[in-house]
């Protein structure tokens, strides 16, 4: 097996866990800041991951660096978008979870 | 869809769209539907990969999911209170209706079924038909091809019909801002900086690539429509003085270049939309560069839901109340 191939595998099996705890987390944490935390995550590593194992397997340089592109690109409107959500539940009045419920 | 690996993909693609349909039709909580309907449009984007469309694909999550679910949150944003979004009961089926429906949906399958049978049975459709003439097409990618020259009729109604839904929107209402004030943040300031430009980018790249590869005036258009939108978010607007006439010239201009375009060829002793062979080229990418503008500008102006402020149907009444909100 290509090495190449090999590594996509590593790159791709290490993505797969944040993809699921990003999920889980997006379903069953208590508040919407926790919320987006979880999802976070998701985004920037498990994507981010992905993108170097599909980068990998491109045929050409070009083809990888747009991938790449991609990858910034989510990891800005994401975090923009988070920031956005987050500020508004908070003028909102939403109280932030705190433990004690 | 090939047997495959990926035959279990395939299976539950369709499986899970039906499911999010069937949650979004049903939902009472009409943000939850419109979320559910966003979704849906994603991986219907999917099901066009799996289907080897990438054009239908990226106008599917670009307009479908994108646009239109901008829309319909923008949409909801105007019902105002919280009652006003959940529905006053979930729809109740009675048996009647349920046989009824139920009927009418298993004889229009069946018809479907039917007229399956009756079309003529053409080994990989129409494709190697349209193979055979790209060269004289002008373009080098069948799907552009299709759309700007073999049946550039589709199109042309396509954004006439487009503009027609402009004019009945600005008919019902002047628009009303989105948001009680427009989200402000340093954070938002940069992003939009760094965006703008790279939709316009972007825009411009998809619009180019289309003439050889997935790509065209729709997809390019709806970027062009989410950085205009964005900019709308971010408390930009567009000038009085431009809201008037400008604007619609602006929005008419590409069905005005595409009918211009399609008249060549009755003038030179040709059939409608047949052009002249030497002048393809340039004419395609005209058209598909006005329409691209116009595209954005239309899609935008839906999502926002209303004609300019300020621009009437009517001369105002000249009291000093009409025209301190001209103002």
């Amino acid at each position: 097996m290509d090495p190449r191939d090999i590594l996509s595998i590593v790159f791709l099996l290490a993505a797969a866990p944040f993809f699921l705890a990003g999920t889980i987390g997006l379903l069953r944490f208590p508040d919407v800041f926790c919320r987006l935390h979880a999802l976070t995550k998701a985004d920037n590593l498990g994507l981010g991951l992905i993108v170097i194992a599909l980068a990998l397997q491109a045929d050409t340089w070009l083809q990888s660096a747009r991938l790449l592109l991609i990858w910034l690109l989510v990891m800005l409107s994401g975090a923009t978008v988070a920031h956005l959500i987050a500020r508004t539940a908070l003028r909102a009045g939403r109280k932030p979870w705190s433990g004690r419920s | 869809m090939t047997p495959g690996p990926l035959l279990l993909f395939d299976l539950l693609l369709p499986a899970v769209l039906l499911w999010l349909a069937w949650r979004s039709l049903t939902s009472s909580d009409l943000f939850r539907a419109v979320i559910l309907f966003i979704a849906f449009n994603l991986l219907l984007a999917l099901a066009w990969v799996r289907l080897e469309a990438p054009d239908v694909a990226l106008a599917e999550a670009a307009i479908g999911a994108g646009v239109t679910g901008t829309l319909l949150l923008a949409a909801l944003t105007r019902i105002e209170s919280a009652a006003g979004r959940r529905l006053s009961r979930p729809a109740r089926w009675r048996p009647a209706a349920l046989v009824l429906t139920g009927t009418a949906l298993l004889a229009a399958a069946a018809g479907l079924l039917w007229s399956l049978r009756l079309l003529p049975t053409m080994p990989g459709g129409l494709g190697p038909l349209v193979d055979r003439h790209l060269a004289e097409s002008g373009v080098d990618h069948p799907v552009t091809a299709v759309l700007l020259n073999f049946r550039g009729y589709d199109t042309l109604l396509e954004v006439a019909v487009l503009l027609l839904a402009v004019i009945a929107i600005w008919c019902l209402d002047e628009a009303v801002p989105f948001l009680q004030q427009p989200l402000e943040s340093p954070l938002l300031t940069g992003f939009n900086r760094m965006m703008l430009p790279i939709l316009l980018l972007s825009a411009g790249y998809l619009l180019w690539l289309g003439s050889h590869a997935p790509g065209g005036a729709f997809q390019a258009a709806s970027l062009l429509a989410a950085g205009l939108l964005l900019a709308l978010f971010s408390g930009a607007s567009l000038p009085a003085q431009w809201s008037g006439l400008p604007l619609r010239l602006l929005l008419v201009l590409g069905f005005l270049a595409f009918l211009a375009a399609a008249i060549i060829g009755p003038l030179t002793g040709r059939a409608l939309l047949h052009y002249p062979p030497a002048w393809v080229k340039p004419l395609i990418l005209l058209v598909e560069w006005l329409l691209t503008l116009s595209i954005a500008l239309i899609l935008t102006a839906t999502v926002i839901g209303g004609r300019p402020t300020g621009s009437r149907p009517y001369p105002p009444p000249a009291s000093p109340a009409a025209e301190g909100r001209q103002r």
